[in-house]
Parts: C-alpha cells; structure tokens; sequence
C-alpha cells in the first residue's frame, strides 16, 4: 500500500481538455471506493428503513450521484469548510461525520447531530465544519462564501466548498452568492450537481444556456465541465479548484453531469423521465465504473472487494442497531435551544 | 459625558465595539468609501480598512447569507440594511437560515442587522416602512429599537456582543433630531429589558422608536392642560420585550394606551394588548388602545403621509378618551 500508480495515457482530464492534476495513492484509490460503496449502501438502508416506516416523513438519496459527492469531498483538506445539499451524503461522510450519527439523525434520535430538531439529510458539525442544510435551495451558497470570507479575514487559508443542483442554478442566491464571492475573490467552489431533473422538471424548462458552467464568464471566474460519474475526474477537477482558491485565484464553478436515478424522494415514482435516458446512465454507475477500473489496474481484487463489502455491512448494522436503541427527545425538550446563550 | 446625536452615538458604538473586538467587522452596500447613506459608518474605513468595512454588490440575500457564514466561523458581522425596507430581499435568509441555526444543530450566528427604518420623511413606501412585526413572528431572533442615543448605542453594544441574530432598527426620522448624552465609558444596554422614560399613574403609553418622542410631547400635554400624569414606557427590546414591567405599570395606571409607527393590523401592539388582556385583566379600567398608523402602504405626498402616521394630536385625543372610559 502507499505506492503511487502511474496508468500512462489513462489520465484523467476535464472536458475542456485541461491537464488535471495527479497525487492519489493506492490508497486513496481505495478510499474513494469504500466512500461509495458505503454511501450507496447507507442510502439504501435508509430506503429500507423508510419504507418500513421508522424513517419518517420523506427520504432523499443521491443514487447514482455517488462520485460526485465523495470525489470532491475527498480534494479537501482539515479545517475547509464543507456546506453539503441533500444528495451529497458522501461528502458527509468523507468529512468525518459517523454513520451512528447519520443514523441517529434520520431515526429522530436525542442523540443525533440536531437532537431530532430537523430531518434527514438536514445535519451538520461545527468541529467538522460541516454546514446543515436548509431546505431552501441556494441559500447555502453565500453562507459558504461568508465562511470563506472568515477564512481569509482570520488568515486561515482554508477553502469552502458548496453544492447546488440544476434547478437550484436558477435562484436569487445562486447568482448573488456567486457574484459575491467572485468580486471579492473569495476561496469558494461550487459544484453544481446537474443531475438533469430538478423534481419532475427537466434542464430544458430550468435554464436556457447550452450548460451551465457557461454562466462562469459572466461572473468573471473559471468554470470546468466534468463527468459527474468519473469520481477520479470529479476528484480531480475538485482539488485543481481548492488549490487555486488558496492561492487566492477565486472562485471555481464545477458543472458535474449525471442523471438522478431514482425519484426526487423516495415516494416520487419518477416516471417523468424517459426510460431510454435512464438505461444509458444506468450503465455510466460510478461505482460500476470505478470498481472495473480498480480491477484493471490490479487495485481492487476480489478479496479486497469482499473486506470493504463486510466493513460497510458491519458499520451500518452497528449503525442501525444503536439508532434503534438510542433514545428519542422528550417533548418537553422542544422549548430549548431557540437562543443562543 | 459628551452630547451627540443619535446617528453620531450609533457611530460611536460601532467604532467602539470594532476597536474592542477584532471579530467585529461591516458589512453593506455604500459603507465603506462612501460611509453609508446616512453617513453612519463614516470613517470606519480610513480607520479598520476595507478588510473589516466591506463595501458589497447590491445583493441584501447574499449580505445576510455571507453575515451569516462568517458568523458560524466566531466572526461578528454587522450587516447594513441601506433602508429597512430592502430587508426583504434578505428576508429568507433571516427568517429561515439564520433564525433556525441554533435551535437546529446548535451553532450560534452572533450577527447584528442595523435596518434604518421610519417614515415622516418623504421616503414614500419603500423607504419608510417599519417592518418589525414581519420578524417579531420568528423564534430565534431578537429585535430592539432604541429611541435615545444612549440606548442606540448600549443596545448597538448589546446587538453585537449577542449570540444570537439581532435586528437593530434605528429610526432614520430620529438621526440627526436628537441628541443625548453618552458616557465616555464602555455600557451596554441589555436586551430584553424596557424603560420608564416618564413617570405617571393615570395610564401607560406603551411604545418605541420615534413614537417615544411623540408620547411624551403628548404626555406632557395633557399634564399640563388636563392635569393628567401618564407613564411612558419605552419597550427599547421589542423580542424578547420586558413583559415585567409592562405589568407592572399597567398593574399602577390601569389605563393602556399602545403607540406604534408602524401600521396597525398584524403590528406588535396587538400582541402586547392580548397579553394584557390573558394577564392583567383585572387591573384594566378601560379596553387597551392603539394609536398606529393606518393600514396603508406609506404615501408620498405630505398631506396623506401626515394622515397616515400617528402624531401628537391623535395621541393626545386617544388619551383623552383612554382617560375619560
């Protein structure tokens, strides 16, 4: 373990033919694919668990989306800020969250991240900087900028990092929060996860421009295009984009192409988008993708594959078995916490 | 001790608090090289340098967003509303990122919204509203309105040394028209806490902001033509306000008279006067009233602004009825 792989003319490029850069060992290869494959099989527990009603009122997934999250998540460093949407579990977990945690959150556990004040997905840590979410979309985009303007103002050289799907590109905050953080040159990415539906609205009713990343110009910074389903290519691109923020280069915009997979939430059927588009994406799975491309290069074998699967199996168990135990919140306990202080 | 006005003692204890604590930094469009519309923050920049005096695109969403990303970093922004009526374009950003932080996942967002707001300036209706009542229904906020220059400026002090999201609305009506006199050491003013700026034990006039200055015009009035004292207290903290004292006063006068500038349906004296009504109901001699401005948008032209907002004269004639139940 530890040796640098070297694949002549198998390095990753972003679309708009930039040479990307290298720096993952054999064992970041293998991280990546454990974050993955964990972040699949969480998710699916949590379906699971939903459909059985102990997870209630709604569940979100980023099937298929899975790259998207881990690999940028995984271009961080300590101490960067990371403000996480709704499919971008991955990155919650790549930051250091713990699967007990998530669990006890989507369970409405006393003992979860927000005490069973919010749901799902909506959780956060300050010690790992990790931003919770509101359901609001967009809105997260000029806090994440106003954590990197702290950054610079404290001279802690970090960078924060944000998501935004395609229907979220279409917000008052979304422009607002770019624009700020471009004139004033502030260490921020923002990756936008085009998954080609926003709910049940597809890209051609959500924006007119040709993609996305066109929008960079316009506001002065640079924009790269990426395979959303390339997580060495996501990974890739990502780290180009912290590096050059804490160089004090500015803002990058990340357009990350996928497809949603299932529905918008999991009682949404999703029968909106044509089956012949989901085939094809369906054969582009990051996790397929990668797991062929470890095995290529002789970095994934079948017993490794096995020991990730058991490790995954056994957090998720020991996960699901302590959320179940754990206590929920009393409702008296609604009153506290509306102040600070 | 030194006399200043209103604006000039805001000035002061922004000065201060920068000077004090280097977390401390503004935020706003014009107030840096310009100094602010009003001219609030003149001389911040040439003194803490665009680093902490920030001048921003014209974007009140990503001025509260930024404020409130700063702040989950130990920062202590204070954002500038040029007019409180552009709150607004903020308003999701208050009302649902920054009001429900703490109570969601326990991270305090210590920003301070400074919103000069108030009318009986021309301002018309998008540069004269007092929008208080649309924030005063959110848990997880905090609202003052200083109507003195010592308190705007304890209450300044209090906003930004609070962990929690403050909306400062400072009446622009009262910048330059008041002044007072301020300590040369450091106070603050607390939150939550009213004042009895006048004395009296036939009624109480409940109010803030300008309106205090209307009330006791008023109350001195009537003491002196019909030989009535009224106590005039100033809520100062409109959430969380000083229930204590209210009852306390309307427990000694039994007569309640609420004055507010802002319009009438939904505005915060009808919640002060329930809560009269569920707690100190056997001390009442006459129904609360209200002397507010109309339920309008503000008017531009004189003759109709000076018919929708409250004045001494329609003060003096609620009291006079108030006293006469």
């Amino acid at each position: 373990m530890g040796k640098k792989v070297k694949i002549p003319g198998q390095k990753p490029r972003a679309q708009n033919g930039t040479r990307l850069l290298e720096g993952l060992e054999e064992k970041d290869y293998l991280n990546l694919y454990y974050y993955m494959r964990l972040t699949r099989e969480f998710e699916m527990r949590v379906v699971k668990l939903y459909r059985q009603g102990k997870i209630v009122g709604g569940a979100y997934t980023g099937y298929g989306q899975e790259a998207i999250s881990v690999g940028s998540a995984y271009a961080l460093e300590d101490g960067d800020v990371l403000a996480p949407l709704h499919r971008d579990a991955g990155a919650h977990l790549v930051r250091g969250q713990s699967v007990r945690n998530m669990m006890c959150q989507y369970l409405g556990r006393r003992n979860g991240p927000t005490r069973g004040r919010d749901g799902n997905i909506h959780h956060g840590s300050l010690p790992l900087r990790i931003f919770a979410m509101i359901s609001h979309l967009g809105a997260m985009i000029p806090v994440a900028a106003g954590a990197a303007l702290a950054g610079l103002m404290t001279g802690q050289n970090l960078v924060a990092m944000t998501y935004i799907g395609d229907g979220g590109t279409s917000t008052g905050d979304f422009h607002e929060g770019l624009n700020f953080a471009s004139v004033h040159k502030l260490p921020l990415i923002v990756i936008i996860e085009n998954n080609q539906y926003a709910y049940s609205t597809p890209t051609c009713l959500q924006y007119a421009c040709e993609d996305l990343v066109d929008r960079a110009p316009g506001y002065g910074i640079r924009g790269v295009k990426v395979d959303g389903n390339d997580v060495l290519e996501v990974y890739q691109a990502s780290k180009e984009a912290v590096n050059r923020a804490r160089s004090g280069k500015g803002p990058t915009l990340i357009e990350a192409k996928t497809l949603r997979i299932r529905g918008h939430s999991e009682h949404d059927d999703a029968s909106y988008v044509p089956g012949e588009l989901l085939e094809l994406w369906k054969q582009r799975d990051p996790i397929d993708r990668f797991e062929k491309y470890l095995r290529r290069h002789r970095i994934l074998t079948d017993q490794l594959k096995s020991e990730v699967e058991e490790r995954i199996l056994a957090e998720i168990e020991d996960a699901v078995e302590y959320a179940e135990k754990s206590p929920f919140p009393d409702g008296t306990e609604v009153l506290e916490g509306v102040y600070a202080g | 001790m030194s006399e200043l006005t209103y604006l000039e003692a805001i000035r002061q204890g922004l000065w201060e608090e920068m000077k004090r604590d280097e977390r401390v930094f503004c935020l706003g469009e014009d107030i840096g090289v310009y100094g602010g519309a009003f001219k609030v923050t003149k001389g911040l920049i040439e003194e803490f340098g665009p680093r902490r005096v920030i001048d921003t695109p014209l974007a009140e969403s990503a001025i509260i967003g930024v404020s409130i990303g700063a702040a989950l970093m130990g920062m202590r922004p204070v954002a500038e509303m040029q007019f409180a009526d552009f709150i607004s374009c903020g308003f999701n950003q208050i009302v649902n990122n920054a009001a429900k932080i703490h109570y969601r996942w326990g991270a305090p967002v210590p920003i301070t919204i400074r919103c000069p707001s108030g009318g009986n300036v021309h301002g018309g209706p998008f540069h004269s509203q007092n929008p208080e009542a649309w924030f005063f229904h959110v848990p997880g906020l905090k609202l003052v309105a200083p109507s003195t220059p010592y308190d705007a400026k304890g209450l300044l002090k209090a906003a930004i040394r609070d962990d929690n999201p403050v909306l400062y609305f400072e009446h622009k009506y009262l910048y330059r028209r008041i002044k007072g006199e301020i300590p040369s050491d450091d106070y603050v003013v607390p939150i939550g806490k009213g004042n009895i700026v006048r004395e009296g034990t036939d009624a109480t006039i409940i109010t803030y902001g300008a309106m205090v200055h209307s009330s006791l015009e008023a109350a001195e009035r009537l003491s002196q033509e019909d030989g009535v004292e009224v106590e005039v207290l100033d809520l100062r903290s409109l959430l969380p306000f000083d229930k204590e004292l209210l009852l306390q006063s309307v427990r000694k006068t039994g007569r309640v008279l609420i004055v507010h500038e802002a319009t009438r349906t939904g505005g915060i004296g009808g919640e002060l006067g329930t809560i009269l009504a569920e707690e100190a109901f056997e001390y009442l001699d006459a129904p609360v009233r209200r002397v507010t401005a109309l339920d309008t948008p503000v008017p531009y032209s004189p003759p109709l602004e000076k018919f929708f907002l409250p004045d001494v004269k329609k003060i003096l004639q609620a009291l006079r009825e108030l006293v006469r139940y």
